[in-house]
């Protein structure tokens, strides 16, 4: 079977779409939510998708392998917020560990299923990281900017807890994303490098995943987007790229100018356009895969798909515009100075 | 700096990635070999700087930052932060400094240098920076398990390091040393730890030099040759080093001392220093120090004479340091009189520009050659730089005003030759195109039209501006008549948008086929695709702001993309008109009954209403000015001249806060002069009257000594709302007649603007758009303080219902105090014609010369007026789109036919008429 490796080599991936748009089309309720396990939780937990993993796999199984079916190539674990420091707002934070555990599983299972059906198109799983509701850049007390809600420490703790998870549930690729704090990626890379350091493991595939917020062109946190790669290479990521906040039509500069400076693979998931003015994602699939297929013909990317907003379908149509189109080719890394 | 610090390298077309050092603040900072000396600020260390030490200890980390910006602003490249001190809680004071650094974004734009002698110390500094920064420093002073321990946790968190030259042993102090200690570490760092090359600084150490040691004469030379063959040895590898120690023997002496670092640096960078811990104001230009210096400098560095110490010493007694006086940069003035215009043009000094102006006509065959020559060449160059983001507006205008006075002094000469040469070949003006600009029929507003012109003539291109209420067939007939090739149109109300689909139409009919641009404040892109576009098939674009009216003129004017431009435009708005035309039914509206039935609940039983201590009309003549100038609100301002942030933070933004100070500091000057030369006239009126809910959207008012009420009509939001969110109007906020309570209404209208023409005459004669922007800018904000500073007093004063209010100026922005004042025209009450009625209830037009234009647009336009009403939980709210129940209802009361009801509401019609 092909290598992760190997297989970005030879093609573009397609990495799957929105999660949480999905989990909305069931219309659960707080006691699905809860399930059996949580019947008696003292807080409500309608809206906490990751608790999910452990009282309706069914249906997250089920929201994968729509992807896979649709042809993503790589599927991100339902664990955006499954850390301790996420999790406490719903006074969760010691399920953190199992979260990751049993999302990591479902997806796994999820995508071998699909390996074994096609072993030419073998399936992986990124372990999602996501960014944290507290930051270490930014003060949440405009009246007071030095001050910082959570330690560098507490959050490479949390991190870590949840990348022993990923791994221990199998996961191929870890996958830091929605990064509008770089100071919280960071943090993240330094608990994965600490993590494959203590336990000598090989280390898995590093992908790095930024968010643009406006058109500003800088992250939340105030770096250009050339500012934001230097301060994370030395993850020596997979992939650099951008998700998130702004659809494809917006992204386009951002990602041409990745394209230009990283030295590894570039990905680019956006979301299905600008909410309208009711929040909505209107962008449709054919829309979307258009944008993509231009990125893809100027050879800006390695890895496409969708984040909010899109749809089994959307990554259908992506998949359908880039199958034929070469992937932006590995840059060259000089070891010397041309004298 | 650029944010595209873009490697293009590519080989054989596969993209290149240079092993450069990169580091990065909020902005990269990429090391390549023709990057000159970098300058690591070094100011803000509690060893080396007894004023930062104090500072911190005292806790006073404001003023701490104040030290750090400096040295941004003086050119430090990197900033070196430093808390080793012995009274200090070093981790503590690092984090807290580097969290507080984290939030002023004009200082952690440049990446920083965690400095400190205690590891742990830079550990707490690498938990706080986002950015890739630099350690300074490690080594293997402790042996090589500590070194490698404290290497692997820098490179955890990706940053570059410093190794000083040090063994278990102590420094390396002779050059053998410092290059063996070196390139240990090197092989150890690449080896065993995984580090980069080109993440690694040397530091092979500074020492004192001409100290009386005979040991130490020869330690710069060592330094510099060390540097030499590090970088011959390990050619990634980057040299730094703490430069001011060379000279510590001469402390006190700043004349010796800044010749000397600047004389050891020309050396060391010349061996491959690539960056220095050094204060960017004590450095010397090499070239500008008095030769004998230099000479006796070179001696002591390079150890080229035994008594070089002993003559150094003797020169420094003769010298006594100065203090140094900032001057004014006048070596421009030494240029050919093409780079004095074009400096003169990109830093808009208008100073010299009539002399140069008139030296480069005497150089030139014919006066046009001058305009076409080096004022296009500087114009261009300004447009270039504005194009790509390096200047701002307020920039560009100076620039404009520059060009004004310089043709101003050309054309007398031009038309003398354009009489002699009419007959022969025609001396015309070589123009990019004529552009018409008009602020449309019953509108005043034009500042935004003004910039528009100023950024096109900038350009090239003729300017014919027709000023404002310009009515359609004056337009059509002036582009008719000098032959234009754009016409571009202007408003800020409303009905103003009705007027710009009037000209569209009339376009049309009088088969024009130039293309027609559509800007100003209430125009949008939705608007143009969906209501004027249709109109007109020759080309509508809306045009967002000055900037943009550049390109799109430049695309409209160019034979070649002018086909395709439009064509996309008109793609999108095709595009825009279909989606906005499937989108519309989304919304749900209630009928204007059941609207009515989901009013503002209001307890009116438990409700006294305040009367007004001071009931009927006031007038104000000549307000004092500067009681209005303390109410202004800025960020307004700012968003005029187009630069965008809030305010004050706008004014130390890493990207526009330099420009943004500048244009503040003219203001302020400008807002002075005004004041104490009384250029403008304040006037006021203010009514208080009794007033009571006759219907569900009907407000009576009775004025003062009449028996002849008015009845007010309002209109009610008809869209469906969340659950128990009311369905605002503004008649429900005042009491209802069957209540039994008397309630109170207020209304007022004030002007700053008068005598504002004679300025803007002046203005001018002097082509200085700049200050007559400027001025009608701020007659804005001043006319804006002055309707808060009215509304304070009436609520404070003459209604009296909140005279215990207490709120700074910052609070009233917010409107954090009780009520309301909603003007005729804006969201809450949008329907203009009642303007009509709040301008007799106060005999406004009589009691401060405001007019009334057609389109209710108030002249001067320095004017704001509005209504003031009391409740406390009256509050500001939008009507949003109303259905046609609604609008059949409100011409009812106003005695319309539905034709003109739905001529007023236009812009609030859910449905298409």
């Amino acid at each position: 079977m092909k290598s992760l490796q190997q297989c970005a080599a030879g093609r573009i991936l397609i990495i799957d779409g929105a999660m949480g748009t999905m989990i909305q089309r069931y219309k659960l309720q707080e006691a699905d939510y809860r399930g059996e396990r949580f019947k008696s939780h003292h807080c409500d937990v309608k809206g906490n998708n990751d608790l999910l993993n452990l009282t309706q796999p069914d249906i997250i199984a089920a929201i994968h392998r729509e992807y896979l079916e649709a042809g993503a190539d790589i599927i991100e674990t339902n664990t955006f917020s499954s850390t301790s420091i996420a999790m406490a707002d719903y006074d969760m934070q010691h399920l953190a560990y199992e979260l990751n555990v049993a999302a990591a599983r479902i997806a796994k299972a999820a995508a071998a299923e699909y390996t074994a059906k096609n072993p030419e198109k073998p399936r992986f799983v990124a372990g999602a990281i996501g960014p944290l509701n507290k930051t270490l850049s930014l003060s949440p007390d405009v009246n007071n900017p030095g001050y910082r809600s959570v330690t560098f420490d507490e959050v490479a703790a949390a991190y870590t807890e949840q990348v022993k998870g990923l791994v221990e549930g199998g996961v191929d690729i870890l996958l830091i994303e929605t990064i509008f704090d770089t100071l919280n990626s960071k943090a993240a890379i330094y608990a994965i490098k600490q993590y494959f350091r203590q336990t000598g493991q090989p280390e898995l595939p590093i992908m790095i995943s930024g968010t643009i917020t406006d058109a500003s062109g800088r992250t939340l946190s105030g770096q250009t987007l050339e500012a934001f790669y230097i301060s994370v290479m030395h993850a020596h990521p997979f992939s650099i790229g951008l998700n998130c906040a702004l659809g494809g039509q917006q992204m386009r500069p951002y990602i041409e100018e990745l394209s230009q400076i990283a030295g590894c693979y570039v990905s680019c998931y956006p979301n299905a356009g600008l909410p309208n003015a009711f929040g909505e994602y209107d962008e449709q699939p054919e829309d979307t895969a258009h944008i993509i297929e231009d990125f893809a013909r100027e050879g800006f990317v390695n890895i496409v798909g969708g984040c909010c907003g899109t749809t089994p379908d959307h990554i259908r149509h992506i998949a359908d515009h880039v199958k034929q189109l070469t992937p932006r080719p590995l840059p060259r890394q000089e070891a010397a100075l041309a004298s | 700096m650029s944010t595209t610090e873009i490697n293009k390298d590519t080989l054989n077309g596969t993209l290149v990635i240079q092993p450069y050092l990169r580091l990065s603040g909020l902005e990269p900072l990429v090391v390549r070999p023709e990057t000159n000396f970098i300058n690591i600020g070094e100011r803000t260390n509690v060893t080396g700087s007894k004023k930062f030490a104090r500072l911190i200890r005292e806790g006073q980390y404001e003023e701490a930052l104040s030290v750090a910006r400096q040295q941004v602003e003086n050119g430090a490249q990197i900033l070196d932060v430093n808390m080793d001190d012995a009274l200090l809680d070093g981790e503590k004071a690092m984090t807290t400094f580097l969290n507080l650094l984290a939030a002023e974004p004009d200082i952690s734009r440049i990446p920083i240098m965690i400095d400190s002698s205690k590891f742990s110390i830079i550990e707490a500094g690498l938990k706080c920076i986002q950015g890739k920064c630099i350690v300074n420093s490690i080594s293997l002073k402790e042996g090589e398990d500590k070194f490698i321990e404290q290497a692997f946790t820098c490179k955890s968190f990706g940053a570059a390091i410093v190794v000083m030259a040090f063994d278990e042993h102590g420094q390396a102090d002779t050059l053998e040393k410092k290059v063996s200690f070196s390139h240990r570490a090197y092989k150890i760092l690449t080896e065993k730890v995984g580090y980069d090359p080109q993440d690694i600084i040397f530091d092979p150490n500074i020492f004192a030099i001409a100290t009386g040691i005979e040991e130490h004469n020869n330690y710069a030379v060592d330094f510099i040759e060390a540097t030499r063959q590090i970088k011959q040895l390990m050619p990634l590898t980057r040299v730094s080093g703490g430069v001011s120690n060379i000279s510590f023997s001469f402390r006190g002496n700043d004349v010796v001392r800044e010749a000397m670092h600047s004389v050891f640096l020309y050396h060391a960078i010349k061996a491959g220093m690539d960056m220095g811990i050094v204060n960017a104001g004590m450095v010397q230009i090499y070239d500008e120090i008095e030769p004998q210096l230099r000479e006796l400098c070179e001696d002591a560095i390079l150890n080229r004479r035994e008594d070089a110490t002993e003559r150094l010493i003797t020169f420094a007694e003769t010298v006594k340091a100065k203090g140094k006086v900032l001057e004014k940069d006048e070596s421009w003035r030494n240029g050919t009189v093409q780079e004095r215009l074009s400096h003169a043009l990109v830093n808009g000094i208008t100073d010299y520009i009539e002399a140069d102006t008139e030296e480069a006509r005497q150089q030139y065959p014919r006066p046009l050659d001058v305009i076409e020559g080096p004022l296009m060449d500087g114009m261009n160059i300004v447009g270039d730089l504005f194009g790509s983001g390096k200047m701002f507006l307020p920039q560009v205008v100076k620039s404009a005003r520059v060009m004004k006075k310089s043709v101003a002094v050309l054309t007398p000469y031009i038309e003398a030759e354009k009489q002699k040469l009419i007959e022969e070949q025609g001396g015309q003006i070589k123009s990019a195109g004529k552009i018409l600009l008009a602020t449309v029929k019953g509108d005043v507003h034009d500042i935004g039209k003004n910039i528009v012109g100023v950024v096109l003539g900038c350009n090239g291109y003729d300017i014919i501006d027709m000023g404002v209420m310009v009515p359609a067939e004056k337009i059509l007939q002036t582009a008719r008549e000098e032959q234009v090739d754009i016409i571009g149109l202007s408003g800020l109300i409303t009905p103003s948008l009705d007027e710009m689909v009037h000209v569209a139409r009339e376009l049309k009919r009088q088969q024009f086929d130039i293309p027609l641009l559509i800007g100003g404040a209430t125009t949008s892109r939705t608007h143009t695709a969906v209501k004027i576009a249709p109109e007109y098939e020759h080309g509508v674009v809306h045009v967002l702001d000055a900037s943009r009216s550049v390109t799109v003129t430049g695309s409209l004017l160019n034979k070649a993309l002018k086909k395709n431009f439009l064509e996309e435009v008109k793609g999108e708005y095709t595009r825009l008109n279909d989606n906005f035309r499937n989108k519309r039914p989304a919304k749900q509206y209630l009928s204007i009954a059941d609207a009515r039935r989901n009013k503002t609940p209001i307890d009116w039983k438990g409700y006294t209403p305040v009367k007004p201590r001071q009931l009927g009309v006031q007038v104000f003549q000549d307000y004092d000015l500067a009681d209005i100038a303390q109410y202004i609100d800025w960020q307004p301002f700012f968003i005029a001249w187009e630069l965008h942030g809030k305010f004050p933070q706008i004014l130390e933004d890493s990207v526009v806060g330099q420009e943004a100070t500048r244009l503040y500091n003219d203001a302020r000057a400008m807002l002075e002069r005004i004041i104490s030369e009384k250029w403008l006239d304040a006037k006021a009126v203010i009514g208080l009257f009794p007033a009571n809910a006759t219907g569900p959207d009907s407000v009576r008012v009775t004025p003062a000594g009449s028996d002849q009420p008015m009845q007010l009509e309002f209109l009610r939001q008809q869209v469906k709302k969340a659950p128990g969110q009311p369905n605002f109007s503004l008649a429900d906020f005042i009491a209802p007649e069957d209540t039994g309570l008397q309630d109170y209404m207020g209304a007022f209208a004030v002007t700053t603007g008068g005598g504002i023409e004679k300025w803007l005459e002046k203005f001018k004669a002097d082509h200085d758009d700049y200050s007559s922007i400027m001025l009608k800018a701020l007659a804005d904000r001043l006319v804006e303080a002055f309707a808060e500073l009215m509304h304070e007093r009436v609520r404070k004063e003459w209604w009296g219902y909140a005279s215990e209010e207490h709120l700074s100026n910052e609070e009233l922005i917010k409107e954090a105090y009780s009520g309301i004042r909603p003007a005729p025209g804006y969201p809450a009450c949008p329907e203009h014609t009642e303007k009509y009625k709040l301008f007799d209830l106060l005999d406004a037009t009589n009691n401060t010369g405001i007019t009334l234009t057609e389109s209710l647009a108030m002249y001067p336009a320095a004017s704001v007026s509005g209504w003031y009403l009391a409740h406390p939980d009256s509050k500001y709210f939008g009507i949003g789109k109303i259905e046609k129940d609604q609008v059949e209802d409100y011409a009812q009361r106003k005695g319309w036919t539905l034709e003109e009801a739905e001529k007023w509401l236009r812009p609030n019609l859910e449905y298409d008429m």
